[in-house]
């Protein structure tokens, strides 16, 4: 029982930690008043590049990192598409997402000449003595280093966006930019440091998922992750805290679904696999109730008009 | 005074063929206080939206204790020490009041420091005797305070030139009381205060000066001692106007609308209705005075059917219609001026024959045997914009593009084209100018004479005053007692409004 335990615990930390960083992500993109629908996209170009960095290099990190640069590319497309060009940011998202699961399945025939490798080197397990062996709760000392950095990005963030003034400037842009504007603050420019910073975390939870999970790209592999991420965001109450909760929620249910299939219960997979997305629109109709968003969120920006 | 603190010297600003500002001078003095008086779309608020720097004039120049001043935005204006309040709050309702106050200061991921800030505010409050909680949500704020808090937030960032632009238009006549207060402190401080308004005895309480905007241009400035509320106004206007009506006495003892006892729950603000009654009869104006969101907006929706009574009785023409649905009530002869008029008058992006018809769009000659005749919309549409003077004179144009007094027209327009027996208008002259407001209540006298009755809500007691036939006050949802205009004095209709409850008298020992 104690094992059944622990393993899903191990399953849900580790299914949590990439939609937790891409929504944490996303936070920052809610919270100057822009919807991230392209979420998707930029997790599944981050799982790529992760995967194909570690395959050039030999190391995770590295691909990590490249791997936060192709989701920054990708971000950076939605932040033009709903900043500057100001078209309706869901359709902007959507636009993002297509292409890049197109764009990362093309790549995987061009840039890989001899095939994709079946494995890359990838994040492996950090064991922290003494603790990682106490039953049960030891399973949260030997998770990889990227799911303590991404648990640790919760306080980090929460702090940067209530205590410091760059977050009180980022806030004010999504609640009320005309106001923020009349004060001198760059509307546009705060927006844009959100989807870099989207397009960073974003990118780094898809190589979470491509790197620390399983070690090499498979085709849509994000398969929804992008907008479970978004809708943490929303379930989570646009606070890390929150987020850290509907992740972790989201992560369970992943893991719960996994257990299922393993156990060869006879139901088509598929209905095992609906329970993340299933859960999420419970969650949000049932326990989670109307949130409110940043009252700005959506609405392009155009000085001068009201 | 007497210092030339400010000039603005053939100052013109135009939108493309439109010119919204033409050949304007106004110069400031330190330590007054001048107002721009005007009609709506006058440019007053252009005028200063080039003085904050956020339009740039085509012509003239602005001079700063005679240094031309170069602005490109809002910023240029603050480091010179002009501050603004627009007439919308720029304010972030989720944040604090100190939060609102030092945002855009610094954008830092270092850690916040707010007790400087707090220090310095709070020594500001002290100084102009300024009741505000720092750490309360600007949301959860009266909207007094939080004009207090753009007053604050400008004197935060510096302003020695104070920009208002139509402060009292939001507020309740005692806030309008405690906003002259704190003006006439920074006056006293050496603060120096431009005010925007339209209205004429705002202008004539607070100001020293006054320029005079007439279509974009500066019809003169003169000290406002000198010159009487009339006079202003027939310089805002280019004509003199009558504050009076003349009004045929009610001859009718019919009664049009009998409420009995009604009570009714409130929306969040404002107070409940608590055992109302009253009539009005046939070719009667009965106005409803008292101090906003004392229960008259629920009066008005009871009337119509939109808000349920929990108990009491509603009464058409001796008919109890208590029951009664909102359409069946309009179909059998009621007309509505709902108080916000772009959310509950008008579908904005409809066009002004569309809104035109959407209380009758379903019946002759619009629609006859199930189908709708556009012609027929397109027709009433050209005629109603001529009969009602509505400008421009498109009835394709859509509803948003318009000014709101013309928006108050065509809402006038569809309601009044369907032959009312009973009209209820709310607040139906708000932030209109002169010449609109007079226009609507030309129409309702028009209403009357035709026989209809009328309920006038309105928070602007000289309106109230002029047009209706019997007064009754409201406070906190009950009524306080009725009189006939010109029968008792503006201290005992105040003291109705405050909740002091009219003792009635015999005839005879009235006034």
């Amino acid at each position: 029982m104690l094992d059944i335990i622990t393993g899903f615990l191990e399953a849900t930390l580790r299914m949590a930690c990439p939609i937790m960083l891409a929504s944490l992500g996303a936070l920052f993109t809610a919270r100057s008043g822009i919807i991230n629908f392209a979420m998707e996209g930029i997790m599944i170009t981050g799982a790529f590049f992760g995967v194909y960095g570690s395959y050039l290099t030999g190391s995770p990190w590295l691909g990590a990192l490249l791997g936060m640069a192709g989701g920054l590319a990708a971000s950076l497309i939605l932040g033009i598409m709903s900043i500057t060009v100001k078209v309706d940011q869901v359709v902007a998202g959507t636009g993002v997402n297509v292409l890049f699961l197109g764009l990362t399945s093309y790549f995987c025939t061009v840039l890989y000449p001899n095939g994709q490798p079946s494995s890359v080197n990838a994040f492996q397990s950090v064991v922290v003595p003494g603790l990682s062996s106490i039953p049960v709760i030891g399973v949260f000392f030997r998770q990889n280093l990227l799911t303590y950095i991404t648990f640790l990005l919760v306080p980090v963030i929460w702090y940067l966006l209530n205590k410091t003034t760059f977050g009180l400037c980022l806030r004010s842009v999504g609640e009320q930019p005309h106001a923020a504007d009349s004060l001198g603050i760059h509307v546009d420019r705060m927006r844009y440091i959100a989807i870099i910073l989207a397009g960073l975390l974003g990118g780094l939870g898809g190589a979470a998922l491509s790197l620390g999970q399983v070690s090499c790209f498979i085709e849509n592999m994000t398969s929804g992750r992008g907008y479970v991420a978004w809708s943490a965001v929303t379930v989570g109450k646009y606070s890390p805290i929150g987020i850290m909760g509907a992740s972790i929620l989201f992560g369970g249910a992943e893991a719960v679904q996994l257990r299922l299939q393993a156990m060869g219960i006879e139901i088509p997979q598929q209905f095992f696999q609906m329970l993340p997305y299933v859960l999420t629109m419970v969650v949000l109709a049932g326990v989670v109730g109307r949130t409110v968003g940043p009252k700005a969120i959506g609405k392009p920006f155009v000085k001068g008009e009201r | 005074m007497g210092e030339k603190l400010l000039e603005m010297r053939h100052v013109t600003k135009r939108f493309g063929k439109l010119i919204a500002n033409r050949n304007v001078d106004l110069d400031l003095e330190r330590g007054e206080v001048h107002a721009l008086l005007g009609e709506n779309g006058a440019g007053k608020t252009t005028l200063m939206n080039c003085l904050y720097g956020i339009y740039a004039p085509e012509e003239g120049e602005i001079l700063l204790n005679g240094e031309p001043l170069k602005l490109s935005g809002p910023k240029d204006a603050i480091a010179h020490n002009i501050g603004m309040v627009h007439q919308h709050f720029m304010l972030v309702p989720p944040l604090t009041v100190l939060q609102n106050i030092v945002l855009g200061q610094e954008c830092k991921i270092t850690p916040m420091d707010l007790s400087k800030a707090r220090t310095k505010v709070e020594d500001l409050c002290e100084r102009y005797h300024l009741q505000l909680d720092l750490d309360e949500k600007v949301a959860d704020l009266s909207v007094g305070a939080q004009q207090r808090v753009e007053l604050i937030k400008a004197l935060y960032r510096g302003a020695d030139i104070l920009i208002l632009d139509e402060p009292t238009a939001v507020l309740t006549p005692p806030e309008v009381e405690g906003l002259f207060d704190i003006l006439h402190q920074f006056v006293a401080q050496g603060k120096s205060i431009i005010i925007i308004s339209h209205k004429l005895w705002e202008v004539k309480r607070i100001s020293d000066r006054v320029t005079v905007l007439r279509s974009g241009e500066a019809v003169s400035t003169v000290f406002t001692k000198d010159v009487e509320q009339e006079d202003l106004a027939a310089m805002m206007v280019g004509k003199r106007v009558t504050l009076e009506y003349d009004k045929a006495p009610v001859t009718s003892q019919k009664d049009i609308l009998e409420l009995k006892d009604v009570s009714a729950k409130s929306g969040q603000n404002a107070s409940s209705l608590k055992n109302v009654s009253l009539h009005i009869r046939e070719g009667e104006v009965l106005g409803v005075a008292g101090v906003d969101g004392n229960g008259q907006l629920e009066l008005s929706e009871v009337i119509m059917g939109l808000r349920p009574i929990q108990s009491g009785s509603v009464r058409y023409r001796g008919e109890d219609i208590t029951q009664v649905s909102t359409r069946r009530r309009i179909e059998s002869g009621f007309a509505h001026i709902p108080e916000e008029r772009m959310t509950q008058g008008l579908v904005m992006n409809f066009t002004l024959s569309e809104n035109m018809i959407l209380n009758c769009y379903d019946k002759p000659p619009f629609t006859v045997h199930h189908l709708f005749d556009s012609k027929k919309m397109k027709a009433n549409g050209e005629k109603l914009v001529e009969d009602y003077d509505v400008r421009p004179r498109t009835p394709e144009a859509l509803a948003r593009s318009l000014s709101g007094g013309n928006q108050q027209k065509v809402i006038i327009a569809r309601e009044f084209s369907q032959d009312p027996q009973l009209v209820v208008a709310v607040q139906p002259t708000r932030g209109l100018d002169i010449g609109a407001s007079d226009f609507v209540h030309q129409k309702l006298l028009g209403q009357k004479a035709k026989g209809a009755g009328v309920l006038l809500i309105s928070a602007d007691l000289d309106e109230v005053l002029a047009v209706s036939d019997r007064v009754i006050v409201i406070n906190e949802g009950e009524i306080m007692g009725e009189f006939v205009p010109g029968e008792i004095d503006y201290a005992e209709i105040g003291l109705m409004m405050g909740g002091t409850r009219r003792t009635v008298k015999k005839e005879g020992e009235l006034a």
